[in-house]
């Protein structure tokens, strides 16, 4: 019983991770119908920012609450930006040509950001810089050595949320951490928020819009580009927040964990139905569920397998997905 | 029909043609080398002057192993930078051509063909992973190249042919050394074992592991997997959890391995875990932290070794890669570079035979990773030591012989 | 929208009487192959890159059929690959101390060879049919992730079946292939797909890559067309899986994961999809492109620390030529028109591009 109850918790928690790289693959397509294959890269880089940042705050600060919102804004931010340069150069030339040309600039994309992280260069020599602050004093920064690309050997992402245990069941028969929940908290709301943008704001009815068809969209008036830079921007500050969650949790940082990650959320996104956003949601949880049941009843062997099995299966039940629509075909 | 018969025609003049090409050169996939292929007898477009050995190296410097890789990659380079100070070898200069695999064999194969037959490399180290190495072995024994794999452990790949050799252990030994460790000194009865699925290394050490434990008397309540690449590995330590065992083998890479510690901490799991000369790396301790303390792995070396040898080179690798400490394949690549370099010294010439019969006279050779003494086999013969993790660092505790 | 099938047979008129054409191909494609292999049989490395660039070119010109000429978006080729790649090696290994009596060795070898490679090519025909059969019920991009879905599975199975050697992969296949017989394959499959763009067979398959309702309207029977496109496409990917089984020496699960199938596909976006020419041109480019950059890099970076560290940026570069390519072209290199549709634009005076 409690094993169960260990195991639920586990599968929650990566479920959870997965949701929250699955909702950006799932914006974009809404936007785009374009399976941004980079998604999963652009959270990488935004852990790297992450943990670049961290590592400049130095052990103490990293620690405190404006340290750790400090590396999420960093990770955001720089992913936020990415997204809008890789919207920019990558795939707005390319809007009105075959979906597929994109996708293979998307597969170009995620090649060079994972292969390229892999690559080991950095410059010698002392940096010192400072930022002045706003009420007198600064802050100093002094690096011994500055790294552009981080190679390819895993790195350990510090602790910037102290891990505690919430709640302990027999003698650590079920452990329940902090960080566990907050994931939870942070991805239901960020669903929420998402859901709320999408319907309730003019920005969401823009979206939407452009959704359904971006060509009229533009004729009623509504900036296209802009709306969809803002998606993706939005998407990738998504995914950087979600690879730092993800870092927290499993600590281990390297450059093709971007490929492995996003492809379950890919998946999961299919499931849910690609382009819903609840869907994407209920189906990372879901998939996470599954692949920790099959590990802990199962064969962890068979775990990928199982896991595509699934997603088959509710493709043939339902060919679109948990929530999704199939939609009428225009004759 | 009229698409069928052109096409039969055609099949059929093609095996004609392809037959009449494999009548000719006898056994070719077997382990006779072929004659005509010394690597330095054509004249050819060899690569730099006349006052250069060229060595080939493939590794993995991307995909998923590239960690390995790159960490083999600096080991070969410092072995030859030290040889090129000293003089290099017959007063030529020693370089290497290193090609990347990405972490797959059809890649590996293709590297090694490019090193033989268009750089004329006279010898070839690597790789890692057994699969590409097999591959490498394969057209190294082919073209007559001796081949040194560094860190390669199945038994497979020096069964290739008489021109490949190693410088570790195999799967079977190391298996051997910690089962026997975990029932004898440890005085464990019940040990869960977490494999990775995806690497052959992790496979063969586990199976060995499984068989001698038993054979000890001790029990396996569990065999989970995990793939390379992985980070959650909670799923599988509640599933040995379960099983209640008074400790845990996890015979894989440090790059996964400093993960899972700190997961099973997390779960409450706070039985040893042991492991093989995978985990010999200083990014152990940045993974685990302080969840790995109270681990044990078997291992080539023990870098606290006073020996001035092991010391140095940690001191000269460090030097060279912006700080990093060596891990295990990096000092076991730098001793399969030395073992070829002392083989180059000694053979009358560079020729392909020549080397061969020269490594596999090493004997008693001082590497950091070891006393190296090759067998009928091919393969090094050494005792292999258990390392115990402490405090970010790793102490001695016993050794066992082969 | 581009014109459909804008290529035919007509392009080949000329004197030759009918009855001949057919074989013409064939003929012209013998003595090639044969020159090929007496001049190549000295050297490893132009065999052995040879042989990847036409195991390459056998993928993304079945993968074309699938995702080029009938619009259906399938990204789980490497998954057909290896089924045909292992069924092929585990059938060459048992069969490996068998000869048939009363023939040379060689040429029993070469006939057991490509018996295995049917072995493999039917047995990944068999996978696209199951594959194949979800596409009555899926479109688009829920279609492509089943496919990837099915190649991931695959390469799992592969992983835990000890037959076929789990992690370590499958080693001491005889290493039967020659570049004869991996471009005699190539050949068969350019064949079968310029002559399915021809057929009243590609049109409809073409009709369907257009729009799949009008299609159906107008009364083509899609899922059947669709399903024997998928059977077609994974045969030829089963054959080039079992060609590669047999001349790489090991094959390995981490040879079939879902970037391969990536690449395929990138090769058939690259080449301009449903142009099968563009398919070839752009597997030749694609697989000589890193050992290109390796040479390149060599000549730069000479002896010095730099050529060893060199190796590491041809796949960045490799993305990000990807890219720029697809900026530059984005209907691919040909578009879905042929090498010679598109040559004579090119080179005003010189007509007549074989391939």
């Amino acid at each position: 019983m409690s094993q169960l109850l260990q195991h639920l918790i586990n599968g929650l928690a990566s479920g959870t991770i997965y949701a929250l790289v699955a909702l950006g693959y799932t914006m974009v397509y809404g936007v785009l119908k374009l399976i941004n294959f980079a998604h999963g890269d652009v959270m990488m880089v935004g852990v790297y920012m992450g943990y670049a940042s961290a590592f400049a705050l130095g052990r103490e600060a990293q620690r405190s609450l404006w340290g750790v919102v400090v590396i999420f804004a960093v990770a955001m931010g720089g992913c936020a930006l990415l997204g809008f340069l890789i919207e920019r150069f990558a795939y707005r030339p390319l809007r009105e040509k075959p979906r597929l040309t994109a996708l293979i600039t998307a597969i170009g994309i995620s090649f060079a950001l994972s292969y390229g992280f892999q690559l080991d260069v950095s410059f010698d020599g002392p940096f010192d810089f400072s930022i002045a602050g706003r009420r007198g004093g600064s802050f100093d920064f002094h690096f011994d050595r500055l790294v552009l690309l981080p190679g390819a050997s895993p790195r350990a992402f510090p602790e910037i949320i102290a891990p505690t245990e919430w709640f302990i069941l027999g003698d650590r028969d079920v452990v329940l951490w902090n960080w566990q929940v907050i994931s939870l908290l942070i991805a239901v709301s960020l669903m929420v928020a998402l859901q709320f943008l999408v319907y309730r704001t003019r920005f969401g009815k823009a979206m939407r819009a452009v959704s359904w068809d971006h060509r009229t969209a533009a004729l009623m008036g509504i900036p296209t580009d802009r709306i969809i830079s803002l998606t993706f921007m939005l998407s990738s500050a998504l995914a950087a927040g979600a690879g730092l969650l993800y870092a927290i949790k499993d600590t281990s940082v390297t450059p093709l964990m971007g490929l492995y990650v996003g492809l379950k959320a890919f998946v999961a996104a299919v499931i849910g139905g690609i382009g819903n956003v609840p869907g994407a949601v209920v189906g990372a949880l879901l998939l996470g569920l599954v692949e920790e049941f099959v590990v802990g009843y199962a064969a962890s062997t068979w775990r990928d397998a199982v896991a595509f099995g699934f997603l088959i299966l509710v493709l043939l039940v339902k060919p679109g997905g948990l929530f999704g629509r199939v939609a009428a075909e225009k004759v | 029909m009229r698409r069928l018969a052109p096409m039969l025609l055609a099949a059929l003049a093609v095996l004609a043609v392809a037959c009449e090409k494999k009548t000719q050169p006898t056994g070719e996939g077997n382990s006779q080398p072929a004659a005509q292929l010394p690597a330095t007898a054509q004249g050819g477009p060899v690569p730099a002057g006349n006052d250069v050995i060229v060595l080939g190296e493939v590794g993995a410097l991307t995909g998923g192993q590239a960690t390995f890789g790159i960490s083999s990659r600096n080991g070969i380079a410092l072995a030859l930078k030290e040889a090129n100070a000293a003089g290099g070898v017959k007063g030529k200069k020693l370089v290497v051509r290193v090609y990347d695999d990405q972490s797959k064999p059809e890649e590996a194969a293709q590297a090694v063909t490019r090193l033989i037959t268009q750089d004329k490399v006279v010898l070839i180290l690597g790789e890692v992973a057994s699969s590409s190495s097999l591959a490498m072995a394969e057209k190294a024994q082919a073209a007559g190249v001796p081949m040194i794999t560094p860190s390669s452990t199945n038994p497979t790949v020096t069964e290739k042919g008489d021109y490949i050799f190693r410088v570790c252990f195999i799967d079977p030994f190391q298996g051997f050394v910690m089962a026997k460790f975990a029932r004898e000194n440890l005085k464990l009865n019940k040990v869960a074992v977490l494999q990775d699925n995806k690497s052959a290394y992790s496979i063969g050490l586990t199976e060995v592991f499984r068989q001698k434990f038993a054979e000890l008397g001790g029990k396996i309540t569990v065999t989970e997997s995990y793939s390379q690449g992985d980070t959650d590995y909670r799923a599988q330590l509640t599933a040995i959890k379960k099983t209640q065992p008074e400790g845990i083998y996890v015979p894989g890479y440090y790059s996964e391995v400093g993960v899972i510690a700190r997961q099973a901490r997390e779960l409450g799991l706070k039985v040893p875990l042991m492991g093989g000369d995978g985990w010999d790396s200083e990014k152990l301790f940045e993974l685990g932290g302080s969840a790995i303390d109270g681990s044990y792995f078997s291992n080539h070396y023990s870098p606290d070794n006073p020996d001035p040898r092991v010391q140095k080179f940690i001191a000269d690798y460090k030097a060279d890669n912006n700080g990093a400490v060596p891990d295990a394949l990096a000092a076991l690549a730098y001793d399969a570079a030395r073992v070829a370099i002392d083989a180059l010294k000694r053979a009358p010439d560079t020729s392909g035979p020549a080397l061969r019969d020269a490594i596999a006279q090493t004997k008693d050779f001082p590497g950091v990773a070891g006393v190296i003494t090759l067998d009928a086999k091919r393969n090094a013969v050494k005792s292999a030591v258990v390392l115990k993790v402490a405090d970010g660092k790793t102490s001695y505790v016993t050794t066992i012989a082969p | 929208m581009a014109t459909p099938g804008a290529t035919t047979l007509s392009d080949d008129t000329g004197p030759i009487p009918p009855a001949l054409r057919g074989l013409l191909p064939v003929l012209l494609a013998l003595p090639v192959l044969a020159l090929a292999e007496w001049t190549l049989g000295a050297s490893p490395f132009a065999t052995y890159l040879l042989s990847v660039v036409g195991v390459n070119i056998i993928l993304a010109v079945s993968l074309n059929i699938v995702n080029g000429m009938t619009g259906q978006f399938s990204i789980g080729h490497a998954g057909f690959m290896a089924v045909g790649a292992y069924i092929a090696g585990v059938t060459s290994l048992s069969l490996k101390e068998i000869g048939i009596p009363g023939v040379p060795v060689a040429v029993s070898d070469q006939l057991l060879f490509v018996e295995a490679l049917l072995a493999g090519g039917v047995c990944a025909a068999l996978c696209g049919f199951l594959v194949g059969l979800p596409s009555l019920r899926l479109r688009g991009d829920y279609l492509a992730i089943v496919t990837l879905g099915f190649g991931e599975i695959i390469r799992v199975f592969v992983q835990n079946t000890e037959a076929f050697g789990r992690a370590l992969g499958l080693s001491g296949i005889p290493q039967y292939s020659s570049v004869a017989m991996v471009y005699f394959w190539v050949f068969l499959v350019v064949l079968v797909a310029r002559r399915i763009a021809g057929s009243s067979h590609g049109r409809s398959l073409w009709a369907i890559r257009e729009d799949e309702v009008a299609a159906e309207a107008m009364g083509v029977d899609t899922t059947g067309y669709k399903v024997r496109a998928f059977v077609i496409s994974s045969f030829f990917a089963g054959i080039a899986g079992g060609l590669f089984a047999h001349f790489v020496p090991i094959i390995n699960p981490g040879s079939f994961t879902f970037v391969k199938s990536m690449e395929i596909v990138v090769m058939v976006v690259l080449g301009g999809l449903g142009s099968t020419t563009g398919a070839i041109v752009a597997a030749i480019f694609l697989t000589l492109l890193p050992e290109g950059l390796r040479s390149l890099f060599g000549a730069m970076g000479a002896e010095g620390s730099l050529a060893q560290k060199v190796d590491q940026i041809r796949m960045p570069v490799y993305g990000v030529l990807l890219v720029v390519l697809m900026l530059a072209r984005p209907q691919g290199l040909f578009g879905t028109r042929e090498l010679w549709d598109v040559l004579p634009r090119w080179l005003p005076r010189k007509k007549k591009g074989l391939t």
